[in-house]
């Protein structure tokens, strides 16, 4: 599965995707950003704060409960501020 | 005629509203939002996603479409590197009367602001940068529409 990062998530990730295995108990978007908190400084970095990050999953906008199934990509990213 | 598009390219409103109104509309809106030069502010840098930024934005066009009586629409966000003046989005309107081409304006710029992945970064004289953090009342504005 591929992981896409955007804004300042992918400024303090220091990548702008990255291909990972799910270890096992990984199952929703909320898990996801759980587990990069914990696995290295930058994760701690990016995700310290989960309520600030928002998640895409297969093209729609989803919520931390979402089920990441076999989807091919997750995107991650801050709070939207177009216009 | 439905165009939506997402570009780096600077977004030339006058050939647009040229290309949009060819047809001729009963009424038609417009919105221009520009980069402000305020506190220094010397450059404004649009992130988007490579695929998802351009559906969302058709999304809204769709919804747009279903919800009134559009005659024409042109919704074109700029993305990438931006200085003052530049014009970030152009949204054109067109319906046989006025309240719907200016409902659909006003819903469209509400909406791209919380449901599109678009993220700006300012970037000032004195060299600080900063990302622009979404505002409370962005989202009450999107939600009245719901």
């Amino acid at each position: 599965m591929r992981i896409a990062y955007f804004a300042w998530v992918r400024e303090r990730m220091g990548i702008a995707e990255e291909a990972v295995e799910l270890p096992t108990g990984i199952a929703t978007v909320g898990d996801l950003v759980r587990w990069l908190a914990t696995r290295d400084a930058r994760g701690a970095r990016a995700f310290a704060e989960p309520h600030r990050i928002r998640a895409a999953l297969g093209g729609a906008m989803v919520g931390a409960d979402a089920v990441i199934g076999d989807a091919e990509e997750v995107a991650l990213f801050p709070p939207v501020t177009g216009g | 005629m439905i165009r939506v598009d997402v570009r780096p390219e600077p977004i030339d409103v006058a050939a647009e509203l040229a290309a949009h109104d060819a047809g001729g509309h009963g009424a038609s809106a417009s919105f221009i939002g520009r980069v402000r030069g305020d506190d220094g502010l010397v450059e404004l840098f649009l992130d988007h996603h490579p695929v998802l930024t351009a559906r969302g934005l058709d999304e809204l066009a769709t919804q747009a479409a279903a919800r009134w009586r559009l005659g024409a629409l042109t919704l074109i966000h700029r993305v990438g590197a931006m200085a003052p003046g530049d014009t970030i989005v152009l949204v054109l309107a067109s319906s046989p009367h006025r309240a719907e081409a200016l409902a659909v304006t006003e819903y469209l710029i509400d909406r791209l602001k919380t449901d599109v992945m678009l993220w700006k970064r300012e970037t000032f004289a004195d060299g600080r940068a900063a990302w622009v953090e979404q505002r409370e009342g962005d989202h009450a504005r999107a939600e009245r529409w719901d």
